[in-house]
C-alpha cells in the first residue's frame, strides 16, 4: 500500500494500484498511484498542509477535491497556481507550497494572523501614505506579500492548439442530469457533445451518495454511461472544462493543451452544485473539509480523508457523508446538525440506527489544532445558529477530520454567463436560477432539483427541450420532476461570528465574517462595491463559496432581504484557463511575395512592412549606409529595380467605375483616358489623407487602382462600405495577392526592358509618361504602367504573381549588360524624398489635409462631390495651420535630424521633421518638415530641436530638391 | 505598523473612522446636478465644493458608485501626449494623482512604475520620437530608448529579434503610474460627501428638462430635480444622455476588453504597452497582470466579454512574455469606450445652455480624472471656459479643427 492513509481497492476508483510513481513535495520524496491527484497522493501520504494563505500565511489543505477552491492552489517548476487536487502525479514531479516565507512548514509571515485585528477590510487604504512618499517604502513590501505563485521567467513554451466542434446540443456536465439529457437529446437525432470536467462521466454518481447504499448511484452511472457509450451521436469529452458561455452558443472547452471551440444550437447546462463551507473559528484548519471532499477522497482516490470525524451539517447530505466514512474505517464523532429539529429521511435514520450520535440545534463555534500541529485535533460546540448563537461551547470533541455540510448552491457560472439571473428563494432557503431564454436549458442540480430520479427526469426534460429547439421531431414532452423529497437545501445560516474571528468567509483573501460586516459598518452596502472594497470573491475562487455567506452576513448586518443585497457580475472564465490555452499557435502569417527568395539569395536585409517582409536593402547590417547609398546612385545613373509586390491592387470595374472614382478620391477621372495613368489621393470625411497610389484606366469600364502596402485593406473596406450607400454598377476586387510588382528605374530602364516586350512600344511618343498597357514581358502577361515615383525614366510592371521570380529573372538577365541592380525600400525613400514625394502615413499623419501637405494640385475643382469634399472647403477657408514644405540643412556638415525631431520658434512647437537624409545625389541633406504656415517661403530660416537638445538650423527650400523640371521622369 | 491602523487594532468595537456616504432623500432642486457617479462626476462635485464652496450638489447614477468604466478600466497614469495641448493637460492631472492619497486622506495606491511604449515597426519608432521631443521640450521625462535599454528596464521582456513582431525600440516615460481606480472614485465620493455633496447611486437619469435653450433640471427614476446647471459625465452613455439634451456628438460607442491574471508574485514592474500588437499589461500590487487591448472593432453598448478577445491578446502577451505560458486568466469583462474622431475628450459647453459636457474619454478617462473635475468644476463654478481645456471644446468638429492625439492614443491607455 502506498501511503498510511490509503484504503483497499474499491471497484470504481480512479487509481491504477499496479503503476506507483514517485513525486516530491517541498523536497521530500513520496509515491502515489496512476491516477492519484496531487492532494490525494500527499492526503494518502498524511501531508494535509498544501499551500499558505494569502493575508495571513495560514497553513490550509484540502477543501472541495474539485479544483474549485484557492487552498489547493500549489507551485510547480514553471508553473504557478497549480491546482493539487486536480492534476495528477507524474514520476520525478517536483511540488513546492506557494505563499510561504520560509517553507510551507514554518512560513514567518504567519504572523501577520496575529496582527488580523490591526488590518481591518480595505487597511490599505486607510494607511501607508503618511507622510508623503511613504507609499513608495510600503509598496514593495505590500507587493512581496500580495501574490500566490512564483513566475519561473525561462519557463518553456508548451504545444497548444485549437480545434473546432459543431454540434446540435451541447450538454455540459455529464453527470446524472447531464448524460440523461445527452442521451433524449440524442435519440431525437440531434449530434450531441457531453462535457464531462471529470476523468470519467458520472459527476457526483461517482462519489455521491444517494441512497442508504452507494449500490443505486453506481448502478445508475453504470447504466447511463454504458448508454451513452453506446450512443453513436454522442461525442464525449472528458476531462474537459466549458470556460464560458459566449453570446451565440459559443462554448471553449478545455481539454488538455487543446482549446476547443464548439459551436452549438443548444445548450444544456448541468454542472451542479457547489458544496457550501460552515463559518466558525478556525474553520480553514487542514483536516477540515467539504462533505464532498471526503467522499472524493474516498470513492475516486481510495483515501482515507482521517481517523475521527465530526460531521457538521445543514442538511440531509451530512448523514451520507458519515455512512461513508463508517463505511471505510472513519470513526464519526458525532453528527452536528445545525438544525434545530432535523426531518427524518432514509439516510438519517439509518445513521441513528447505527447509532451515530446526532447533536442537532448545536453548530461548531472553533476548531482547535494542538500545538506545534497544523492539523484539526477538536471542535468546540454550542447551542444554537445564527443570531441566537450561544458562544460558550458546551461540549469539546476531539476528532483530526471534519466535515462541512452547508449546502448547495447551483454551479451557475455558464449560465450567468448567458444572462440568467439567481435569486433568493425564502420558501427553499436556496438559490435558484431563474428560467432562461432557449436554446439554453439548465438541468439537474443547477437546476435546483435533487434526487436520483428527479434528476434524471430533469434531465430527459432538458434533452427533449434542445431538441425541440433544434428542430428534431419530439415524443411528447417528459415530465418535470416534482420536489425534492430528500430535504437536501440548507435550512439555515450556517454562519457562526466568532468574537475572536479566523472565521473565514472567503479562503482566497482570508476574509473573515467580521470583515465583511465591518466593510458594510464602513458603508460599502452595495455589493458590488463590497466586493471591491473587501475583496470578497476577488481571488482564484472567484465567490464560489464565499458569495452566498457574504451576501446573508451583509442582509443581516442591514437587515434586509438577501434578495435586495444580490450577487456580483458572474464573469467568464468559469474557470482558470491558461494564457497558452487560449493563445493556441497564433496564426499570423508573414506575407511574403513571390520574389522573396531571390532578395535572400542577394543577401537582402529585410523589413517589416505592414503584414509583408521586404527588402530593406542588399547587404548586411554593416554595410546598410553604403549598400543604400550605392543602390541610390545605381538607379540615377543607371537602371534598378524594386519589388514592389506589397502594393495594394484594387480592381474597379462596371459601367459607374469613373463615377466610383470620382466619388472616392480627390482627383477627377471621367475625362481621364484608357490606357492612362492618374495620381490618385484619398481623404476621409473630416478631409485627412488616408491613402494614394495610381489609376490605370484600361477601358472605359475599367480601372487598376493602387494602394500603399499598409492602407490597402482599409481602402478596400472603405471602398466597399461606401458604395454600399452609393449603390454605382461597380465591382471592386482586391488582387493585391494575385499580382506580384516589379518597378524597373533609371535612365536605361527603357533600354533594359524594351527587348523583351514583344508587342508593346516603349518609346516615348508611343508610350508617353502616365501611360498604362498590358501586353507581354518576357513572355509573362502584364500590365505596364509608366510612373516616376522615384523621379527617373520609370516602368511598372504588375504580373500575375506565380510568374514573379521568372520576370525578375528574366529583367536582371537583359540588364545584366547594364549593370542592372536590384535596390531596397531604404534606397527608395531617399530616391523619392530627393523628388519631394511624400509618403502617406510617414510625411502625413492622422489629419493632415492635402492643402497642408501641398497636395492642393491633387484635387478636382469642378467636382460636385467626393468624399471629404466639404470638410477640405471648410478648413481650406480658415486657413492651414501647418504647412509641410521642404528643407535643407545650412551647415553643410551637420549630421541630418532624425524623423520626429521638433521644429520649434522660440518656447513653441510649430511642427516636426517627417523624413530627412543625407542625399549623396545632391550632396546635402533634404528633408520634409511641418511648419508653422508663415514659414512656408523658400529661404525661411527653422530651427530644429534634435535629441538631446542639439538645435539643428535649417532653410526652406522649394520642392523638389530633384530635377525640378521632371524631365528625367519624361525621358 | 503604519499608525493609521493602530486603532483598528485597540478598539474593543470596529471603529467606522471615516463611513462611505449612504444615499439621501432626493430634494427637488439642487445649484447643479452632475449625471454620473464615476470618477469624472465625482471629482467634479468634489472640487465645486472644496474650491467654490458649492455643495448644493446631487451627483446621480443609474448603478453604484464608480460602477461605470471607472470601475473598468486599467488604471494607468501617463502625460506622454503628441500635442501640446494635451501634454499640458494630462500632465497637470499626473500631478494631481501623485498628491491625491493626501488630498483625500485615502491610499489610492498611486504606483510609479515607469511606462514602456514598445515600437515594432520604424513608423512607431517615428512617432516615438515625436512623441518623446515634444514631450522633453514641455518639461515631461519621456526618451525614446534602445532594445539594450529596454533589457535594462524591463528584463523579463523577450528582446529576441527572431520573433514576428521584433521590438526595435520604445518611448520610456519614468512617471508612468497605476493606482487603484475604485479608490480614487471612493475618495472622492467621501471627500465631496462630507462638504455637503449629495450622492444618489440606482437613481437613473431619463430625460433632461431644457426650456429656452437652457438645461434646467432632469427626470430620474426617483422623481424631478430642478436644478441651475447640468454636467454630464457618463462615460460609454455620452451621446444616449446627449440626445436626451436634444444634441448628437461626434462619437462611436465601442467596447474595450479586459482581464487579469491569477495573483502571482510580482516580477513585472513596468507597464509595457504595444500598440502594433495591441497590448498593455502591467501588474497589480495584489498580484495580479491587468492586460487589455485594443477596442473592439464595432460599435456596441454591450458589456458582454468575448473568447476572440482573450485568445487575440494571450497571443500577443505571450510574443513579449513567453514564459508566461502556464498563467491562468481569472476574470475578463468589458467597458464600453465613446470614441470621438481625433482620439481627444470633449469638455465644455454644449449647443443646451447650462448644460456642460465631460464626454468622449475613450480609453484614456481614467488619467485625467482629477485634471477633468479641477477644470470642470471652475467652469461651472464660474462660467467661463478654463484655458487648461479650451482646446477640448465640441465646436472644434463643425470647424473640422481636430486634435492631432490619434498618432498618439493607439492602445496607449
Amino acid at each position: 500500500m502506498v501511503g498510511p492513509n490509503r484504503l483497499p481497492s474499491l471497484p470504481d476508483d480512479w487509481l491504477d494500484r499496479e503503476c506507483i510513481i514517485p513525486f516530491s513535495f517541498e523536497g521530500k520524496g513520496y509515491q502515489g498511484f496512476a491516477g492519484d491527484t496531487i492532494a490525494s497522493a500527499l492526503a494518502a501520504n498524511g501531508v494535509w498542509v498544501l499551500s499558505r494563505s494569502f493575508k495571513y500565511h495560514r497553513p490550509r489543505g484540502v477543501l472541495t477535491m474539485a479544483g474549485e477552491d484557492t487552498n489547493a492552489l500549489v507551485q510547480l517548476d514553471g508553473e504557478p497556481n497549480v491546482p493539487a487536487d486536480r492534476r495528477l502525479i507524474e514520476p520525478g514531479l517536483r511540488i513546492q507550497g506557494q505563499n510561504c516565507i520560509g517553507s510551507l512548514k514554518r512560513d514567518w509571515a504567519s504572523l501577520l494572523g496575529y496582527f488580523g485585528r490591526f488590518l481591518p477590510p480595505g487597511f490599505y487604504y486607510k494607511a501607508f501614505f503618511k507622510p508623503r512618499g511613504a507609499f513608495a517604502f510600503w509598496e514593495p513590501i505590500i507587493r512581496r506579500m500580495a501574490g500566490l505563485g512564483q513566475i519561473d521567467l525561462h519557463a518553456p513554451h508548451d504545444y497548444h492548439d485549437k480545434a473546432y466542434g459543431f454540434s446540435d446540443v451541447a450538454v455540459v456536465g455529464g453527470g446524472p442530469a447531464g448524460m440523461a439529457a445527452a442521451l433524449e437529446a440524442a435519440k431525437a437525432g440531434a449530434e450531441v457533445i457531453l462535457i464531462e470536467d471529470g476523468r470519467q462521466l458520472g459527476g457526483s454518481l461517482n462519489f455521491g451518495r444517494y441512497g442508504t447504499d452507494r449500490a443505486a448511484a453506481v448502478n445508475l452511472r453504470h447504466e447511463l454511461v454504458a448508454t451513452v457509450e453506446a450512443s453513436p451521436n454522442i461525442t464525449v469529452f472528458t476531462d474537459a472544462v466549458c470556460q464560458a458561455l459566449f453570446a451565440d452558443n459559443w462554448l471553449p472547452v478545455i481539454q488538455g493543451n487543446r482549446l476547443h471551440k464548439i459551436r452549438t444550437t443548444s445548450v444544456i447546462i448541468a454542472t451542479g452544485a457547489l458544496e457550501q463551507h460552515i463559518i466558525f473559528r478556525n474553520n480553514d484548519l487542514p483536516g477540515i473539509m467539504m462533505g464532498s471532499a471526503a467522499q472524493r477522497l474516498i470513492h475516486l482516490y481510495g483515501v482515507r480523508p482521517g481517523k475521527r470525524a465530526v460531521i457538521a451539517t445543514t442538511n440531509s447530505s451530512g448523514y451520507g457523508v458519515c455512512l461513508d466514512l463508517i463505511e471505510n474505517g472513519v470513526e464519526v464523532v458525532a453528527i452536528i446538525d445545525l438544525r434545530d429539529d432535523p426531518p427524518d429521511c432514509p439516510l438519517s435514520s439509518t445513521a441513528r440506527a447505527k447509532n451515530i450520535r446526532v447533536i442537532s440545534g448545536h453548530t461548531i463555534v472553533e476548531a482547535k489544532a494542538r500545538m506545534g500541529n497544523r492539523h484539526v485535533s477538536s471542535i468546540a460546540i454550542a447551542r444554537g445558529q445564527g443570531p441566537h448563537q450561544e458562544t460558550d461551547p458546551v461540549q469539546r470533541l476531539d476528532c483530526d477530520l471534519v466535515c462541512m455540510c452547508g449546502g448547495y448552491v447551483p454551479a451557475a457560472g455558464l449560465l450567468r454567463h448567458a444572462g440568467a439571473d439567481i435569486a433568493y428563494d425564502e420558501e427553499t432557503a436556496a438559490f435558484v436560477v431563474t428560467p432562461l431564454i432557449d436554446p439554453i436549458h439548465a438541468a439537474g442540480a443547477v437546476n435546483g432539483v435533487s434526487g436520483l430520479e428527479a434528476l434524471t427526469a430533469d434531465g430527459r426534460h432538458a434533452g427533449w427541450q434542445a431538441a425541440r429547439d433544434g428542430g428534431f421531431e419530439v415524443d411528447a414532452r417528459p415530465a418535470r420532476p416534482t420536489t425534492d423529497p430528500a430535504g437536501t437545501r440548507p435550512v439555515l445560516l450556517p454562519v457562526t461570528p466568532h468574537p475572536k474571528g479566523k472565521d473565514f468567509v472567503d479562503y482566497d483573501e482570508d476574509l473573515q465574517a467580521c470583515d465583511i460586516v465591518n466593510t458594510v459598518a464602513d458603508g460599502y452596502t452595495n455589493v458590488e462595491l463590497l466586493k471591491r472594497y473587501s475583496t470578497v470573491g476577488m481571488g482564484p475562487s472567484q465567490g464560489r463559496h464565499s458569495a452566498l455567506p457574504t451576501v446573508r452576513l451583509a442582509a443581516g448586518a442591514l437587515g434586509c432581504s438577501l434578495d435586495d443585497i444580490g450577487l456580483t457580475t458572474a464573469r467568464p472564465p468559469v474557470g482558470p484557463i491558461t494564457f497558452a490555452q487560449l493563445a493556441g499557435r497564433q496564426f499570423e502569417p508573414v506575407r511574403r511575395t513571390a520574389m522573396h527568395h531571390r532578395h535572400l539569395e542577394k543577401g537582402a536585409t529585410m523589413m517589416l512592412a505592414g503584414p509583408w517582409l521586404r527588402p530593406a536593402f542588399y547587404g548586411p547590417e554593416a554595410d546598410k549606409e553604403t549598400c543604400i547609398r550605392e543602390e541610390t546612385i545605381a538607379v540615377r545613373n543607371n537602371v534598378g529595380i524594386i519589388d514592389v509586390s506589397t502594393l495594394g491592387g484594387l480592381e474597379v470595374r462596371g459601367s459607374d467605375a469613373a463615377e466610383f472614382m470620382n466619388r472616392i478620391y480627390t482627383f477627377s477621372y471621367t475625362k481621364q483616358l484608357d490606357g492612362r495613368g492618374r495620381y490618385v489621393l484619398m481623404t476621409d470625411e473630416t478631409g485627412a489623407i488616408v491613402d494614394d497610389g495610381i489609376a490605370a484606366r484600361f477601358h472605359e469600364r475599367h480601372f487598376y487602382v493602387t494602394a500603399t502596402t499598409g492602407a490597402v485593406d482599409a481602402v478596400y473596406r472603405n471602398m466597399l462600405w461606401h458604395n454600399a450607400q452609393w449603390q454605382l454598377d461597380v465591382d471592386i476586387t482586391n488582387v493585391t495577392a494575385a499580382y506580384c510588382g516589379i518597378n524597373i528605374a533609371g535612365p536605361n530602364a527603357r533600354a533594359v526592358l524594351s527587348p523583351l516586350c514583344e508587342d508593346v512600344d516603349l518609346s516615348v511618343e508611343a508610350f508617353p509618361y502616365m501611360a498604362a498597357t498590358e501586353g507581354m514581358v518576357a513572355g509573362i502577361p502584364a500590365r505596364i504602367l509608366r510612373v516616376g515615383f522615384v523621379g527617373e525614366l520609370g516602368y511598372e510592371l504588375h504580373a500575375p504573381a506565380n510568374c514573379g521570380e521568372a520576370l525578375w529573372d528574366a529583367l536582371l538577365e537583359a540588364g545584366r549588360d547594364h549593370d542592372i541592380r536590384p535596390f531596397g525600400v531604404e534606397a527608395q525613400r531617399v530616391l523619392r524624398l530627393e523628388k519631394g514625394h511624400i509618403i502617406i502615413g510617414q510625411d502625413t499623419d492622422g489629419l493632415t489635409h492635402p492643402f497642408e501637405a501641398g497636395m492642393g494640385w491633387a484635387i478636382g475643382k469642378k467636382k460636385k462631390d467626393f468624399l471629404g469634399k466639404r470638410a477640405i472647403e471648410i478648413r481650406k477657408k480658415r486657413g492651414t495651420t501647418r504647412q509641410l514644405v521642404g528643407f535643407t540643412l545650412t551647415d553643410g556638415k551637420e549630421l541630418p535630424p532624425a524623423e520626429g525631431h521638433i521644429v520649434v520658434r522660440g518656447p513653441d512647437i510649430v511642427g516636426h521633421v517627417t523624413s530627412a537624409a543625407s542625399s549623396h545625389t545632391l550632396g546635402k541633406v533634404v528633408g520634409l518638415a511641418y511648419v508653422a504656415p508663415d514659414q512656408q517661403e523658400p529661404g525661411t530660416r527653422l530651427t530644429i530641436k534634435a535629441e538631446g537638445g542639439r538645435i539643428i538650423d535649417a532653410e526652406v527650400v522649394a520642392l523638389p530638391f530633384y530635377d525640378p523640371e521632371n524631365k528625367r521622369q519624361e525621358l | 505598523m503604519p499608525f493609521g491602523l493602530i486603532k483598528y487594532g485597540l478598539s474593543s468595537r470596529y471603529p467606522v473612522i471615516r463611513k462611505f456616504p449612504a444615499r439621501p432623500e432626493l430634494k427637488p432642486r439642487y445649484d447643479v446636478v452632475i449625471i454620473g457617479a464615476g470618477g469624472h462626476g465625482l471629482a467634479t462635485a468634489y472640487y465645486l465644493a472644496k474650491h467654490h464652496n458649492i455643495t448644493n450638489v446631487a451627483v446621480v447614477d443609474k448603478g453604484y458608485v464608480g460602477g461605470g468604466n471607472t470601475a473598468r478600466n486599467t488604471a494607468i497614469i501617463r502625460s506622454n501626449y503628441l500635442t501640446p495641448d494635451g501634454v499640458k493637460f494630462y500632465d497637470a492631472s499626473l500631478r494631481l494623482f501623485k498628491d491625491l492619497s493626501h488630498e483625500l486622506d485615502f491610499n489610492i495606491m498611486y504606483s510609479e512604475r515607469g511606462h514602456l511604449t514598445l515600437a515594432h515597426t520604424d513608423a512607431a519608432l517615428r512617432t516615438s520620437r515625436w512623441r518623446a521631443e515634444v514631450n522633453k521640450h514641455l518639461g515631461i521625462d519621456s526618451e525614446v530608448v534602445s532594445p539594450e535599454e529596454i533589457a535594462r528596464i524591463e528584463p523579463t521582456l523577450n528582446l529576441s529579434p527572431n520573433v514576428r513582431y521584433p521590438i526595435l525600440g520604445a518611448l520610456h516615460h519614468r512617471p508612468g503610474a497605476i493606482a487603484r481606480h475604485d479608490a480614487v472614485a471612493w475618495g472622492y465620493a467621501m471627500g465631496a460627501a462630507e462638504r455637503g455633496v449629495e450622492i444618489h447611486p440606482d437613481t437613473e437619469v431619463t430625460d433632461i428638462l431644457v426650456e429656452g435653450g437652457a438645461a434646467t433640471g432632469v427626470e430620474t427614476t426617483r422623481g424631478t430635480v430642478r436644478c441651475g446647471c447640468v454636467v454630464q459625465a457618463v462615460a460609454g452613455s455620452s451621446s444616449l444622455v446627449a440626445g436626451m439634451a436634444g444634441f448628437k456628438l461626434p462619437i462611436r460607442s465601442m467596447p474595450l476588453q479586459a482581464c487579469v491574471s491569477q495573483p502571482l508574485k510580482p516580477f513585472l514592474d513596468t507597464i509595457v504597452v504595444s500598440g502594433s500588437l495591441h497590448v498593455y499589461i502591467s501588474q497589480s500590487s495584489r498580484g495580479e497582470l491587468v492586460m487589455g487591448g485594443a477596442t473592439d472593432p464595432y460599435q456596441l453598448y454591450s458589456t458582454r466579454s468575448t473568447l476572440d478577445f482573450t485568445e487575440g491578446l494571450m497571443g500577443h502577451v505571450l510574443e513579449l512574455f513567453p514564459f508566461l505560458g502556464n498563467v491562468r486568466v481569472m476574470r475578463q469583462w468589458a467597458g464600453i469606450a465613446d470614441m470621438t474622431p481625433d482620439f481627444a475628450p470633449i469638455m465644455g459647453e454644449s449647443p443646451v445652455r447650462n448644460y456642460y459636457l465631460d464626454a468622449g474619454w475613450g480609453t484614456w478617462g481614467f488619467k485625467a480624472t482629477p485634471a477633468c473635475g479641477t477644470y470642470m468644476a471652475d467652469m461651472v463654478a464660474t462660467g467661463r471656459t478654463p484655458d487648461m481645456i479650451a482646446p477640448f471644446a465640441l465646436e472644434r468638429f463643425q470647424r473640422f479643427d481636430q486634435f492631432g492625439e490619434r498618432g498618439a492614443a493607439s492602445v496607449g491607455h
